[in-house]
């Protein structure tokens, strides 16, 4: 007995299951990122992407590169620990090109971000009712901003 | 060819597995290098972490400011990818506290000089989890956690679904009104493959945000939870957040 007489329709079955695999491995090489699962299950590519952003503050570091004498009087004061562009705003700008002057911040609105009264503030913290207190815009004259004396 | 006999056969099969093996390891090793973004950043290297201290947040809003401002989020009151809440809590109703957060706290709160009530600031961002149900559920792998342990969006894979929005437990994902596509807090990763702080945390008058790397064993991350009782937020959830909060009242969710 020939064990193998007609085995035509094997022959298609196989023809048939190559296309599909050739198939599968041509689509999945289009499709698929080169990049995907390098890290993990998505595409490498994406980290650099979300990291190429332009920075928009410059940081202390970078503040004091250049003003070194404002941070020496901020050194020892209650602002001490204060980053200069929590005040100042963000100033990447003015750290790449020092022509772009900043504006000077306004000395009641700013203050009065940190310093209005607040129950839900922690204790200790010096809060003021502005309005009492002094002149809009004065607070600078008897407190200097870089070194606060209460 | 002499039929190999049984040791033999197993001898070969066997250097050839565990030389696969370590082959695949060895790849994987090469393949996990660095982002092409940041020359020098290793990624691999870092586990990155936040320390959020209620005791010293003072509701000033400049985190949230600056968040939007250095990555772009829209000013609209809808989208923040960090937020501050104040709670309030009434001792005569102790567990339904009144939490608000005007526009995010963007422009502060509102004076509130009520007495005696239990009251503080929380701020929200993502928590940036280890086991992050926002990652489970992406059904196109565009949200994952990258090998420093941020979990970020790829937006030119997301579709929009917002799967992830409902899955996430803190409410930290939206979808970006100008691209569609989901959004939320990258823990500036621009800014932290580069040696910077994140936006938040230079901002941050009173340093009650601190960006630690759990990985650098000289990071004062480690001392800061050594000696002080930290939580994270829905530890039930089992999503293993990296968002510490120092002092955090049990009624916050």
């Amino acid at each position: 007995m020939e064990p193998f007489r007609s085995y035509e329709h094997l022959l298609r079955l196989a023809a048939l299951f190559a296309i599909g695999a050739v198939m599968f491995i041509g689509l999945r090489w289009l499709l698929v990122p080169s990049d995907y699962g390098r890290f993990g299950p998505y595409r490498a590519a994406a980290l650099a992407a979300n990291g190429a952003r332009p920075i928009v503050y410059a940081g202390q570091l970078a503040c004091v590169e250049c003003h070194g004498d404002v941070a020496e009087i901020r050194k020892t004061n209650a602002h001490a620990r204060i980053g200069c562009e929590s005040c100042h705003g963000p100033l990447a700008s003015h750290a790449a090109d020092p022509a772009q002057a900043p504006r000077r911040p306004d000395p009641r609105a700013t203050c009065a971000v940190c310093h209005i009264p607040d129950v839900a503030k922690p204790p200790g913290f010096k809060t003021v009712n502005f309005d009492e207190h002094a002149e809009p815009g004065s607070c600078t004259t008897c407190h200097p901003a870089h070194a606060p004396n209460l | 060819m002499p039929v190999p006999d049984r040791r033999a056969f197993l001898l070969q099969t066997g250097k050839l597995l565990v030389l696969t093996a370590s082959a695949a390891a060895a790849w994987d090793y090469v393949a996990a290098g660095q982002p092409e973004n940041a020359p020098g950043y290793d990624a691999t290297a870092h586990w990155w972490a936040m320390i959020i201290d209620v005791e010293q947040c003072i509701g000033c809003g400049r985190c949230v400011q600056a968040c939007k401002a250095e990555n772009g989020v829209s000013t609209e009151p809808y989208y923040f990818r960090t937020w501050v809440e104040r709670y309030e809590i009434d001792p005569s109703d102790p567990d339904h506290p009144r939490v608000e957060s005007p526009n995010g706290g963007y422009d502060g709160f509102p004076e509130n000089t009520r007495a005696g009530v239990k009251t503080f600031f929380v701020p929200k961002l993502c928590n940036h989890c280890a086991d992050s149900p926002c990652v489970q559920v992406c059904p196109v792998g565009a949200t994952f956690q990258t090998p420093d342990g941020v979990v970020l969006v790829d937006k030119e894979y997301c579709l929009g679904c917002r799967y992830c929005i409902q899955a996430c437990p803190y409410g930290c994902r939206f979808i970006d009104p100008e691209t569609h596509t989901a959004d939320k807090c990258t823990l500036c990763y621009h800014r932290i493959t580069k040696g910077l702080q994140t936006a938040c945390v230079e901002v941050c008058p009173t340093g009650a945000r601190y960006l630690g790397d759990l990985k650098n064993p000289a990071d004062p991350i480690h001392e800061f939870l050594r000696t002080h009782m930290v939580q994270v937020l829905k530890p039930q959830m089992a999503t293993h957040p990296k968002t510490f909060y120092n002092a955090l009242d049990g009624v916050v969710r």
